[in-house]
């Protein structure tokens, strides 16, 4: 009966967060919109909200259909991998102090980094097995970006690990009496920038990059086998988003409110900053890219745990 | 010094986008009225003159100048010798609201108004008749009646009684 009704609340935890994909695409639509002196699309619903059960019913009705080209296992279980890994992460994510399925677990942090991982496969696999130049060359650079910003990104996490001593989300957020972007702006920022590069979004979206590869690695998708891929785009970028708030914005703290809608109101500041960043930056070049990561981040990742570790240890003798 | 230069120059643009937010000229056609300048070029209408009568004198202008040829009309005189058009016919379908009707018009009869928004479903539907187009209203020009400024005779109203008009000079009274 137990395993029942967890298997159930599992089930309701995953329909609301890919109800919450689904209303992202849209919201992001929405306030690009707004941000380029546009309204967005704004017909169904109120202010347009019916916009996204449109999407999505239109992705799912549409052809499920593998090109005779394309590797026909792999073709089909890229899109769920990729899914599958942005929600798995999901599990350690708390939402408030009591109120997560593992936000105890004490290797939550890695965790979500080999889900991360995962999630590069997951791409990596699609735009390989796709059998199509535009799309091996999107899972190329998609192997390559994910790769040299997983590290700085964990580099950045360490300096929190380090602060906190915790791996587990719940302990990391118990841990904030400040919250850690005052202790760790430098960690903050490669973060966020590594996010943005781990989600493949705007600037960083060169494994998409619509320009130059008619749509990278999922040039090859359509209707849900895209859609999953999609979901998987915006459940990494609401993680992303929930990590931020949580390691560096001192996640459920603050005054008056619940601890819970505290911590929607910071995901959602970080998620409009990141529609924000899509609306202003344009895509840089690839090889400025791995320069970024490789020559600016990494090595200031190194420094940035380097003097947490230097200055925990100078707090700890005196 | 070109790091700071660069994160400035980042935050100039975030900053431009962020002032951006929510501004548009964007009008939401139907449920928004548009606001229409005075020249807009829509459907052209025939429109009548002061007193009430067809401004129409059936010249044969609009249809010669018209680059699509969409318009067609048949002269007819009524008993006071005054010219109006018997059939006036406009294929909607082609007309390109190029406006030079209305500027070729003598007596100011063919107007465009504002109206842009009509749809059909078939072609032939598109085919206005004169009573389609004929409008009780003097249109743009409130006061213009050409009868009463041109020098041409009607019954009731010889050469030389219309409005700014002298009486016609007898040229062969004029000789040196």
């Amino acid at each position: 009966m137990m395993l029942f009704l967890m298997a159930l609340g599992m089930l309701f935890t995953t329909l609301v967060l890919l109800g919450v994909a689904g209303f992202l695409v849209f919201a992001e639509r929405r306030v690009l919109g707004f941000l380029q002196n546009r309204l967005g699309p704004n017909r169904l619903g109120p202010l347009g909200v019916g916009q996204a059960l449109a999407d999505a019913l239109k992705l799912m009705s549409k052809e499920n259909f593998v090109p005779d080209f394309a590797d026909p296992v792999l073709y089909r279980a890229a899109p769920v991998l990729v899914a599958f890994s942005a929600l798995a992460s999901f599990a350690v994510v708390p939402l408030d102090h009591h109120f997560s399925w593992a936000g105890n677990w004490n290797i939550g942090l890695l965790f979500i980094l080999a889900m991360s991982s995962l999630n590069a496969y997951g791409v990596f696999l699609g735009g390989w097995a796709s059998g199509n130049k535009f799309s091996l060359l999107g899972a190329v650079r998609a192997v390559a970006q994910l790769v040299s910003y997983e590290l700085p990104m964990g580099l950045a996490l360490l300096g929190v690990v380090l602060l906190s001593g915790s791996l587990s989300l719940n302990g990391i957020v118990a841990a904030q009496n400040l919250p850690y972007i005052v202790l760790q702006p430098l960690g903050f920022v490669i973060f966020l920038i590594a996010g943005v590069a781990e989600t493949h979004r705007l600037p960083f979206d060169l494994p998409e990059a619509e320009s130059e590869l008619v749509a990278g690695f999922n040039t090859e998708y359509g209707g849900m086998r895209f859609g999953y891929f999609f979901l998987g785009e915006y459940l990494g970028l609401t993680l992303i988003a929930v990590l931020t708030a949580l390691l560096y914005l001192g996640g459920w703290h603050g005054p008056w409110l619940p601890g819970w809608i505290w911590l929607l109101i910071k995901t959602a500041a970080l998620i409009f900053v990141f529609f924000w960043l899509r609306a202003t930056l344009p895509r840089p070049r690839y090889d400025q890219l791995m320069a970024l990561g490789w020559k600016v981040l990494l090595p200031l990742a190194l420094f940035n745990v380097l003097a947490t570790a230097l200055a925990a240890a100078l707090w700890r003798l005196a | 010094m070109r790091v700071w230069r660069n994160i400035s120059e980042l935050g100039a643009g975030l900053w431009t986008t962020l002032r951006q937010l929510g501004r548009t000229s964007t009008v939401s056609y139907p449920e928004e009225p548009l606001n229409l300048p005075p020249r807009w070029r829509g459907r052209p209408v025939l429109t009548r003159d002061p007193d009430g009568d067809e401004r129409c004198v059936a010249c044969q202008l609009c249809s010669a100048v018209c680059p699509t040829r969409c318009i067609e009309l048949q002269a007819g005189e009524r008993p006071d010798t005054r010219r109006y058009p018997l059939t006036f016919r406009i294929n909607f379908s082609r007309c390109i609201f190029c406006g030079l009707c209305e500027e070729a018009c003598p007596t100011l009869a063919i107007q465009l108004l504002d109206e842009f928004a009509f749809s059909k479903e078939h072609h032939a539907d598109f085919i206005y008749e004169k009573e389609a187009l004929l409008i009780d209203g003097t249109g743009k020009h409130p006061h213009y009646n050409f009868y009463r400024h041109s020098g041409v005779a009607l019954q009731g109203k010889d050469k030389g009684e219309g409005i700014n008009e002298k009486a016609p000079v007898n040229v062969r009274s004029n000789l040196p």
